[in-house]
């Protein structure tokens, strides 16, 4: 059964044996934050999610790419992750909606694979040992040992620069409802998608846009994008949030949520291994109830720190960390989880429509 | 919010007996039910006619009836418990339609019960397919167009609306006779004709039809905060047209994109919002059209399903559990997701490997059905496999079914399909029966592309490249060759699911030697755990599988431990008992200290539920398999310094009996029995030995390869002869023939180029049994316990009711015993000691009898648990599993009685009978008279004061309701005319009138007794024939013997005249007489609803008689 061998080397020496597939690496080896995704499906939202910048990422499903890829479940133009670890790569997708095979985006887009890895032992690896570098690919063990260890993750590395938007561009009918600025920390796609569906014309601008930029804008709303890495690195955005804070409604996502914290006087600390999947039982305060989420992240906010007259509006009921925190007098609100799903449940697209009210309680 | 505390008591409605569609997943959940209820502290009221399963144990509820299911009944039962609540949801579709039947007869509103899970109007809008369409299109969801038609026109006028291709189906028509697909108008005009014909009251549904569209169904809770999760996406191989239980399918959903899945999701939830199921589990099925990915809803079940059981064993989340839990008030976010125990039930399971689940049919055993699936519900139980990859999954659930096959290919299964042609293989691929995938295997290694096969079997092309896949591995396994396999190479053979039987197979080299090589290059099966969340929490449950990985997860073993081998999948002879008896020794070996493991494949059962074991092995019970569990549990036990102390393979029918002698070769004890001894009652002569040495006699016989031997055997001993193959169960192939002719062609059938070739054939080392038939003889069944000090304790002696020649599991049974007198009793007893003894059973022994002017002959004894295990429990109170499991690891009779584990039967004041459930209902082809083989798929007990109140009753539960009067019909056989004449004197006494055939008639007559018409031959021109009389309704009981052999026979056509008009029919002379005993019984008295703890309380019951 010929394939070309290749394994994977975490930065504390564990080996996994599998085979390359996708692209073949120039150097032969892949090197990233390893971390790993419990979703069932939407590998390819997963893959294309700028918040995987700086990782590579692993299915723990063991089939993936059953259905190819297609052109309209991407959430952005080009993959930002270093490189994919599963168990099994179809060879033949079927869907009506593929236009392609999950290998071929591979290739085409220059993500190494690696496949035939006990992906199960990886997880429970990184569940006790926490995300930790790793590289993979054929070179020999040493030098992906060495290439894991130099891989310096996530900390402390404002990766939302290397993904944000170089030029601001505009998003949804020019007649809408409402004009918001979003800020691009990584934003994706259905994101967007949301946004416009809620009455939103939307203007992405770059991560850096100081926050007088945004004002002159006039917008009603700010929105604070989903990105990937450490938000404590994103100070210029951290600073501008902070200036918009009260000015006008603000809403983030994920990143933009642990931003606008940040912005409030909050603290980021690093999850052990993170949440990354489209299961995660999260409470509504306000309701009592209980809304399947679609997770990413691994970074959160912690709860002492928050300030006086912020509420956590949402949390996490698997450990209890915060999923979401209002500030009534200033007029923002922000979750660490994904309502605009993509991929995963639809159970929290009700925050795009409070955005909307907030925007009309506000003008 | 917390528990409710206004409810104390609860009222929960069982599923009944195993019929075809209905089987042990209600027991499983019926179980899980009553389990949570008694722990949050309610009292716990069940009603279930099933004697066969867990959930009727009387430590199960706090009052358990077992008595039929009818709203008279319950009605009774309500009257004596008065219940605050009824839970409908848990049994099924039998426990719906009650409770619809409980509320239209005003009896909740009379005392009061409140219905918890679910409220009749969604119940109604679930169940009413228009009802349910309505309110499907209401809530913007597309359902298949459709309308009613009472005659050709208007059925052409919704043909025209709705558009081609359409699917016909009459109303109110036994096992989906009349439905048919219609392609375009000519081909419809036949369809609709013929099912308006076929409808008893000229009445269709005309649908469109999306056959060949994807099939999936979601697995779906909520609680009464409108929180909602989904908790399996379930998908179908077997496309729209196959019946999903028919269909092979697989966990999760693997070729929905996330947006098709999500809206899917969104779908199921406003489905189960708007029928309005408060609480607990539904199952929503949907086609999604591969072109264009349009999707439709099928259908809602507002209750927990099979598939739900499938769900839960595919996930780890116990559906029925919580569902009960979410019934009295708790909210998902406030139950604990026991596999974890630190996250809430209130999330998705996400998984990380795959679930294959395959459905076992049996129309082998049902002479006049044809093979072909469709869409009514054919298979009588099913196996699911857990493997890495769906490969590997689908290659264990395979070997699973034990149909013989190790896999899709490499075994000399595959021979015949490999003699066909492309073109025959891609034909037959088109048909959808049971051997499907095998043809669409064979294709695609004759070359026929995924393309042509998608087209031919509407087969997701993911799946049959799959197929393909596995195929392409073979061709590359076989160039390797044996020798030349690289570790590498190996642990690509396993992770695909291939066998060690299938390589040796395939490389024609010994089994021993494919594992003995394997083993050395390092390849060893490693253990997962299924935990419901992909290993992103710890599991607290040792829920496993196997696969080829490089991490195993089994903990070590610290305390002695007792592996239980499951029964494998539900089939015609071997069905929820045995699974009954594995979970009670489960329990009883748990509660005597020792770790207990079981290993089986049945996702219905309860010993498949991850809390009734310490550990569970979700594996197929293959010698491979099961020996891999044991050694990786000793070796568990090295690291933890506990021990495997043996293996219990008694309990779980056949299938883990023949295994015995392997394990013990593979240095595995077997607790109880010793191999030796089970070998020795299976081999004929050697048993024949053994009887004659104790003196207890046996039916003359022999044994014959050919025709012309068992000719000579039967001048020997006379006829009528019975003849079997030797090497099966189930009194499969069995026939009673009268002369050599006869005895010819039964033999012919049984050579490998008769109708029963396929099973293996006749030789020298598979020969025919021919044995003198003993007629008129009274069967009897015993089961027996027998310590390792020598104590045999009698559990219980059943006299059954139709005499021998009437499959043991067929016919009708009663406790104690109602005719034999105490020297046949004394006789039977002391020949089942002497056995017990001769055979050094430890454990149980089940031995049948034939009784014939007080003179015993033995026929088979088996040296393991029998189907008649629990009802025998159930009728004395006293566990014979249990005690069986503790006598096996030691303990003796009495020490159990001395700790008090073992009591006193009850005794002294009522009779028990059991009833067979066939399953005609399902397969009108079907001639209904009973023989040597055996049939049925279930079973009912009725318990009373007398035996004729006991027989109304079981009858009553198996659907046979028995009229108070009228008229009876009678068509007796020559042979049956003496005892037909007793049986025809007291229904007359009774105040019926008969009606007979004119030979019966005259014997009757002859006889002095009267008979108010004589019935026209059937197709006789002249007179009312007996078909019209019974469909004119004015029979009420029909008593007809079989004479003569096939379905054009007269008899035949009474039988099922008498099934398609629902009138009571009996097919023996025996059964007709204690019919007439019970329904003068019930003249006498009302029969009572008592639970059976009153039954058995203190051992004793006195009815004041
Ligand atoms: N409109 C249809 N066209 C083709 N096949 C159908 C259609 N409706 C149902 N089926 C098939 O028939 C099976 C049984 O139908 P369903 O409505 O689910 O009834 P049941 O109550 O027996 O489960 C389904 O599993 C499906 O395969
Ligand atoms: N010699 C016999 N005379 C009359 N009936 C018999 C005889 N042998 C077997 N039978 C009938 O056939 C049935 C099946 O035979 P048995 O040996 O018990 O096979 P199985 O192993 O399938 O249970 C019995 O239950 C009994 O009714
Ligand atoms: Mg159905
Ligand atoms: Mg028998």
């Amino acid at each position: 059964m010929n394939r070309e061998a290749a394994q994977l080397v975490l930065a504390d020496g564990e080996v996994f044996e599998g085979y390359l597939a996708g692209a073949r690496a120039e150097s032969g080896v892949v090197a990233g934050e390893v971390v790993f995704n419990t979703a069932l499906s939407g590998y390819q939202e997963i893959v294309t999610d700028p918040s995987y910048a700086g990782q590579i990422i692993t299915f723990t499903y063991p089939h993936i790419g059953n259905y190819g890829v297609n052109v309209d479940d991407d959430e952005s133009a080009t993959p930002r992750l270093r490189g994919v670890v599963m168990r099994d790569l179809a060879r033949r997708p079927s869907s009506w909606r593929a236009t392609d095979g999950l290998d071929g985006f591979f290739r085409r887009n220059h993500v190494s694979a690696l496949a035939g890895i006990d992906t199960r032992r990886l997880t429970r690896h990184l569940r006790d040992a926490g995300a930790i570098p790793g590289a993979f690919g054929t070179a020999d063990a040493a030098t992906l040992l060495a290439a894991a260890r130099a891989d310096g993750g996530t900390d402390g590395r404002d990766l939302a620069n290397e993904v944000t938007t170089r030029e601001p561009y505009l998003v949804g009918p020019a007649d809408a409802p409402f004009y918001v600025v979003a800020y691009d920390f990584g934003i994706k796609t259905s994101i967007l998608r949301q946004l416009v569906a809620a009455g939103c014309h939307v203007e992405v601008v770059p991560a850096s846009t100081p926050a007088a930029d945004v004002i002159a804008r006039e917008p009603d709303g700010v929105f604070l994008s989903n990105g990937p890495g450490d938000p404590s690195a994103v100070d210029g955005a951290i600073r501008a949030v902070g200036d918009l804070l009260g000015e006008m409604p603000v809403f983030g996502i994920c990143l933009g949520h642990q931003i606008m914290c940040l912005a409030l006087g909050a603290r980021t600390f690093k999850l052990r291994f993170g949440h990354h999947g489209a299961n995660h039982p999260v409470r509504r305060i306000e309701t009592g109830r209980v809304e399947i989420t679609s997770q990413n992240h691994n970074y959160a906010v912690d709860a002492e720190s928050l300030p006086e007259g912020s509420v956590v509006s949402h949390l996490n009921l698997n450990d209890g960390d915060i999923e979401g925190v209002q500030t009534p007098g200033r007029r923002c609100f922000s979750v660490q989880y994904h309502p605009e799903a993509g991929p995963g449940p639809h159970d929290a697209r009700y925050l795009f429509g409070e955005f909307f009210d907030l925007m009309r309680e506000a003008s | 919010m917390p528990r409710r505390d206004d409810i104390h008591t609860i009222l929960l409605i069982g599923s009944g007996p195993i019929v075809i569609g209905q089987a042990c997943e209600f027991d499983y959940s019926g179980t899980q039910a009553c389990r949570v209820l008694r722990e949050e502290g309610y009292r716990v009221v069940l009603v279930n006619s099933n004697p066969a399963t867990i959930m009727t144990d009387p430590e199960f509820a706090d009052a358990t009836y077992v008595e039929p299911l009818d709203v008279e009944t319950l009605r009774r039962v309500i009257e004596n418990e008065r219940p605050d609540a009824l839970l409908p949801t848990l049994g099924g579709q039998t426990a719906l339609n009650l409770t619809i039947e409980l509320h239209e007869a005003g009896v909740l509103d009379e005392f009061g019960v409140e219905l918890i899970g679910a409220r009749i109007d969604a119940i109604q809008t679930a169940e009413d397919r228009r009802r349910f369409k309505a309110a499907m299109q209401e809530i913007g969801l597309s359902v298949p167009a459709s309308g009613t038609a009472y005659t050709l026109e208007e059925a052409m006028e919704i043909a025209e609306q709705v558009g081609f291709p359409l699917i016909v189906r009459p109303s109110f028509i036994l096992g989906g006779g009349g439905t048919g697909i219609a392609h375009d108008p000519d081909e419809f005009e036949g369809v609709a004709s013929r099912g308006l014909a076929a409808s008893p009251v000229s009445e269709i549904l005309i649908e469109r039809s999306v056959e060949g569209w994807k099939e999936y169904e979601l697995e779906v809770m909520r609680d009464h905060a409108d929180n909602v999760v989904v908790v399996c996406a379930i998908e179908n191989v077997d496309a729209m047209g196959v019946h999903t239980g028919d269909s092979i399918t697989v966990a999760p959903a693997q070729t929905l994109t996330d947006v098709e899945y999500q809206t899917m999701r969104d779908a199921a939830f406003a489905c189960i919002r708007r029928i309005g199921v408060d609480t607990g589990g539904s199952n929503i099925q949907f086609a999604v059209n591969p072109i264009d990915g349009e999707m439709i809803v099928i259908e809602m079940n507002p209750r927990v399903s099979r598939s739900s059981a499938l769900a839960s064993k595919a996930t780890g989340f116990p559906i029925a559990k919580i569902a009960a839990k979410l019934a009295v008030g708790y909210t998902l976010d406030e139950v604990r997701n026991d596999i974890t125990r630190e996250t809430p039930a209130s999330f998705e399971p996400t998984i990380d490997y795959v679930v294959t689940k395959i459905p076992r049919w049996a129309f082998e055993k049902l002479p006049g059905t044809t093979p072909v699936l469709g869409t009514m519900m054919q298979s009588v139980g099913e196996v699911m496999a857990i493997g890495r990859t769906f490969l590997e999954s689908l290659q264990k659930a395979l070997r699973s079914l034990e149909t013989g096959r190790m896999g899709l290919n490499c075994d000399p299964g595959e021979a015949p399909l490999d003699a066909l042609d492309l073109e025959e293989l891609v034909r037959a691929s088109a048909v959808p029966t049971p051997d499907r995938l095998f043809e669409v295997e064979a294709a695609l290694r004759k070359f026929a592309s995924v393309e042509r096969m998608h087209d031919v079997t509407g087969i997701d092309p993911w799946f049959l490249d799959q197929l393909l896949q596995l195929v392409e591995a073979r061709e590359e396994l076989s160039r390797i060759g044996f020798a030349g396999m690289s570790a590498r190479d190996w642990r690509d053979a396993k992770q695909l699911g291939f066998a060690d039987s299938q390589l040796a197979y395939l490389w024609g080299v010994a089994e021993a030697e494919v594992r003995a090589a394997r083993t050395a290059a390092g390849v060893r099966v490693t253990y997962k755990t299924v935990d419901t969340c992909a290993a992103e929490f710890a599991a607290r449950t040792p829920y496993h599988y196997g696969t080829y990985e490089d991490e195993d997860e089994v903990a070590p073993l610290t305390r002695p431990a007792v592996v239980i081998l499951g029964s494998g999948p539900n089939r015609i002879g071997q069905g929820v008992e045995f699974d009954y008896c594995c979970v009670h020794a489960a329990f009883a070996l748990s509660e005597a200290g020792y770790e207990t493991v079981m290993v089986n494949c049945n996702p219905e059962t309860v010993s498949t539920d991850y809390d009734t074991s310490d550990r569970l092995f979700f594996e197929p019970l293959t010698s491979e398999d099961v020996i891999a569990v044991c050694d990786a549990l000793t070796a568990a036990g090295q690291v933890g310094g506990g021990r495997v102390e043996g293996v219990v393979v008694s309990l779980g029918g056949q299938t883990p009996l023949k295994l015995a002698s392997l394990l013990a070769d593979a240095g595995h004890g077997v607790l109880g029995t010793s191999p030796a001894s089970i070998d020795l009652a299976e081999d004929r002569d050697r048993f024949n030995q053994l009887c004659e040495r104790l003196g207890i006699p046996q039916p003359p016989g022999g044994i014959a390869a050919t025709a012309e031997a068992a000719v000579e055997v039967a001048s020997r001993i006379g006829y009528p002869v019975l003849v079997r193959p030797s090497y099966v169960l189930g009194g499969r192939a069995m026939e009673i023939v009268y002369d050599d002719t006869e005895l010819r062609r039964a033999m012919g059938e049984l050579t490998v180029t008769g109708s029963l070739g396929r099973e293996g054939g006749l030789s020298a080392e598979r020969p025919a049994l021919v044995d003198r038939f003993l007629e008129d003889a009274t069967e009897v069944d015993v089961d027996a316990l027998r310590d390792s000090t020598g104590e045999v304790l009698i559990g219980g002696i059943m006299e059954h009711i139709e005499e021998a020649g009437v499959h043991s599991g067929d016919s009708a049974c009663a406790i104690p015993p109602p005719t034999l007198d105490a020297g046949v009793l004394a006789t039977i007893e002391a020949h089942t000691i002497a056995l017990a003894g001769a055979l050094e059973v430890v454990g149980l022994l089940n031995v049948q009898y034939a009784v014939r002017d007080r003179q015993v002959w033995i026929i088979e004894a088996n040296p393991r648990a029998s189907r008649t295990v629990p009802f025998v429990s159930k009728a004395t109170g006293v566990p014979l599993a249990k005690i069986a499991a503790r006598l096996m690891v030691g303990e003796s009779l009495a020490e159990l009685r001395a700790n008090g584990y073992l009591r006193e039967p009850a005794s002294g004041g009522h009779v028990a009978v059991k009833e067979a459930v066939l399953p005609f209902q399902r397969f009108p082809q079907v001639d209904t008279i009973l023989g040597p083989e055996m049939r049925s798929t279930g079973e009912v007990m009725g318990v009373d004061r007398s035996f004729g109140l006991a027989f109304v009753k079981s009858q009553a539960a198996a659907g046979n309701r028995l009229p108070e009067g009228g008229t009876v019909f009678l068509s007796l056989a020559d042979r049956d005319k003496r005892l037909g004449l007793l049986a025809a004197r007291r229904f007359v006494e009774l105040g019926f009138a008969l009606v007979a055939t004119a030979g019966t008639a005259a014997m009757l007559e002859s006889d002095g007794v009267p008979v108010s018409a004589v019935v026209a031959k059937v197709g006789e021109a002249e007179g009312v024939d007996a078909i019209d009389l019974i469909a004119s309704g004015k029979v009420d009981l029909v008593i007809n013997t079989p004479r003569g052999r096939g379905p054009r026979a007269d008899g035949a056509h009474i039988r099922r005249a008498s099934l398609q008009h629902g009138v009571a029919c009996i097919t023996t002379v025996a059964a007709g007489l204690a019919a007439a005993q019970g329904i003068e019984a019930r003249l006498e008295h009302r029969p009572e609803a008592r639970s059976l703890q009153e039954y058995h309380r203190d051992g004793q019951l006195r009815l004041g008689l």
